[in-house]
């Protein structure tokens, strides 16, 4: 069992939980390459998916872990929800609430809005990113793939590559890479990366050449083409020449390394296709132990019963 | 709470009486005669007079706030002069100065005037701050003479930084006519964006968007360089930061006429407060970090910041339930500033009764220009009677005020308010 009732984030964390976390993963990512990808654990288990912000692959991600659990769910989007209609969000909490669910699954903009739904809901509260905040569920499949590929978590080199002053998978893998023993290093512009981040204990680099010297993976996140608006980068041109993770650069440091990315990509800006295709890459692994990962928070915060 | 009318006479018998004008403290009674001080000193209580039993308690000045919002006109949901009033007697205010973000403001001679004659009718004494530009949009100066006649005591567009420096500078230079403070709420709009917090490790573990001490302390040197300039005297509000309280140094040596006030909670809590995303703790300027709170108590202690301010801030309920960036800013103060910063101040820096009580009396009423000797024979009882020793717990019960936004729920205090007589009438809290 987990020490906490909700999955808020992963900042204080215990690291065992997140180590039984992926251990259960691992054995849920062998239900998926069987034919009958289906197991009882949460049968009569119903889970509310509340999207308060567009999702495509995390609310997949959830739904199919759910199902293969054999939870029943339900969906619950912003643009289709009374929230639209000016519903305060204490009152949709406990209108859920007063269905009797077992769990909800929450992506909402607003720091916090996890935390501060369970003081409305007796349900567990699992958080599918907060605003800036966390998306904790996405750095334990980002943990549970750099450990398929080198076994362990504890001393490897990791950097992330991007945009980590708006990024919640950044702050959520800090703390989760931090916490089983990784080192860390972000690498981005100054006006990506925020002023107090060396306090959670991690390395600050504008170089990414440097950083591909040291790393054994990279973790590449997504540019968000609204940020360039606001002159927090000044060109797409600008970015790809200085931060672009090509095939050219990866060539000159001959070396073996490791490529993520939590996806949605911008191939051809962050990433270009070529590297995103490539054997180094871990991206669609990613994206398959994002079920099992999720299947496994569900089951050990849902309490569901042992395996068949 | 109990609101009374004052017996024709009435006997404070057998407490301190603490001057904090004179800067004394003896043993002495209180005689009050048809609402006025008639007698301090040793003495019987004359026969058909009321006699207070102030064994064990403190006799001084009704505390002043120079910076309170009470919401009228147009959001009487949160606070009325009436419902405010009651807040600030429970507080130990007699005295208070309401800001004119109002809907409308208080831009005009008679919005001022509309306040003026309503507070007539409260039972503690409330001046109104008139707005300094006309619908406080930060560009034309509104008619501060007239406003001024009709009992404006300072300008201030609170809540709303003057973000033109020319247009702070014409303010300035024209308020100086009438002898008037300028109150800005200093703040750079662009760099704050869209801060919700301090910014600082806080800000990155909570993911929110930080507002960076240097929003304050530009705006705040701004302001300072212009009253130079136009040898006007500027009040600097809420001050947060150990850079703004360094900037404040220097003007005061330099002969620059600023005074400066803090408010309780940014004495009493840091940004580590926010770590439950507790709405209540959402406030503007923005609980600082441990090392900004500290320099503020310096800045009390050394006397660079003149006086306590509440900026209490009453919000709905329904408003502060939403998540903590959709909550407004702003947090109710009055009933628990004396309990904090007494607590704080006596825990961190050994401060006198004395000097504590000086910051909420006798400064505060510098700043405005109101009467300071409040012992003198023939004034009008205008006192604050305290128990500076009670423990006890600031809970709900505790707030008079229409909204219940206190960050200060479950903080355990030393120092209460016993009674406070003002206005002819006595309440026992």
């Amino acid at each position: 069992m987990l020490e906490q009732k909700h999955l808020l984030g992963l900042d204080g964390y215990p690291a065992k939980d997140i180590e039984t976390i992926i251990d259960t993963a691992f054995s849920f990512r062998e239900v998926l390459d069987r034919p009958i990808k289906k197991v009882p654990s949460l049968q009569g288990k119903t889970i509310v998916n509340l999207f308060f912000e567009n999702s495509t692959r995390t609310r997949i991600s959830f739904e199919l872990a759910q199902k293969r659990l054999s939870a029943d769910t339900v969906n619950f989007s912003a643009s289709t929800s009374s929230l639209k209609k000016g519903e305060s969000f204490k009152d949709t909490a406990q209108n859920i609430e007063a269905m009797k669910i077992d769990a909800v699954v929450m992506r909402h903009p607003d720091p916090g809005a996890p935390l501060h739904l369970t003081k409305h809901v007796d349900a567990v509260v699992i958080n599918a990113g907060d605003g800036k905040h966390e998306h904790p569920t996405q750095a334990i499949l980002d943990m549970m793939s750099l450990k398929e590929v080198f076994g362990k978590i504890e001393g490897l080199n990791v950097a992330l590559v991007g945009d980590i002053s708006h990024s919640r998978v950044a702050l959520s893998n800090i703390h989760g890479l931090k916490a089983l023993g990784a080192n860390v290093t972000v690498c981005g512009p100054p006006t990506l990366i925020p002023p107090h981040i060396g306090s959670l204990g991690v390395t600050v680099s504008h170089d990414l050449d440097e950083v591909i010297e040291w790393a054994d993976a990279l973790n590449i996140l997504r540019i968000q083409m609204e940020r360039m608006g606001v002159g927090l980068f000044p060109s797409v041109r600008e970015y790809r020449d200085v931060f672009g993770v090509n095939t050219e650069r990866l060539d000159r440091h001959k070396k073996e390394l490791i490529i993520m990315h939590p996806g949605p990509m911008n191939r051809g800006i962050e990433i270009d296709s070529a590297v995103a295709d490539s054997k180094q890459a871990i991206i669609l692994d990613q994206v398959l132990n994002g079920v099992a990962s999720r299947m496994a928070i569900l089951y050990l915060l849902l309490g569901g019963k042992a395996e068949e | 709470m109990k609101i009374r009318k004052l017996p024709k006479t009435t006997f404070l018998k057998g407490g301190t009486v603490l001057d904090p004008l004179k800067e004394t403290s003896a043993k002495k009674d209180v005689l009050i005669v048809n609402g006025k001080i008639k007698s301090v000193g040793k003495g019987k209580a004359p026969a058909s007079s009321e006699v207070v039993d102030c064994t064990g308690k403190v006799i001084t000045h009704g505390f002043c706030d120079v910076h309170v919002h009470f919401r009228e006109p147009g959001r009487e949901d949160k606070e009325t002069l009436q419902t405010g009033s009651r807040a600030a007697l429970a507080g130990g205010f007699t005295r208070v100065c309401v800001m004119p973000n109002t809907d409308p403001p208080l831009d005009s001679p008679e919005s001022i005037r509309f306040i003026a004659e309503k507070a007539e009718d409260c039972p503690v004494h409330i001046h109104p701050i008139g707005a300094v530009t006309k619908g406080q949009k930060g560009s034309e100066i509104t008619e501060m003479s007239a406003m001024v006649r009709e009992g404006a005591v300072a300008f201030s567009d609170d809540g709303i930084p003057i973000a033109n420096a020319a247009v702070m500078r014409r303010a300035l230079e024209y308020a100086s006519m009438l002898g008037k403070p300028i109150i800005n709420h200093a703040e750079d709009l662009d760099l704050r964006d869209d801060g919700v917090m301090h910014e600082g490790e806080m800000s990155l573990k909570l993911g929110l968007d930080g507002n960076p001490a240097l929003a304050e302390s530009l705006m705040v040197l701004r302001d300072l360089d212009l009253a130079k300039l136009a040898s006007a005297f500027v009040h600097i509000p809420h001050v947060s930061t150990r850079e703004s309280v360094q900037h404040i140094v220097v003007a005061k040596k330099g002969g620059t006429p600023v005074s400066a006030e803090v408010s309780p909670h940014h004495l009493y809590f840091n940004d580590t407060a926010l770590n439950s995303y507790n709405t209540n703790f959402k406030v503007a300027p923005p609980l600082r970090e441990e090392a900004d709170r500290k320099a503020l108590v310096k800045g009390i202690v050394s006397g660079t910041i003149d006086c306590i301010a509440t900026d209490h801030a009453p919000h709905t309920i329904e408003e502060k339930e939403a998540t903590f960036v959709n909550a407004p800013f702003g947090m109710i103060g009055l009933e628990s500033c004396f309990g904090a910063v007494h607590t704080v101040l006596m825990k961190e820096k050994q401060m006198t009764l004395a000097n504590i009580v000086k910051l909420m009396t006798v400064n505060p009423r510098n700043i405005m220009g109101f009467e300071t000797d409040l012992f003198k024979t023939g004034t009008e009882a205008e006192l604050t009677v305290l128990d500076p020793k009670e423990s006890w717990t600031f809970d709900e019960d505790s707030i008079y005020s229409r909204s219940k936004n206190s960050p200060y729920i479950g903080e355990i205090f030393t120092g209460k308010v016993d009674s406070v007589i003002t206005k002819g009438n006595i309440t026992d809290l």
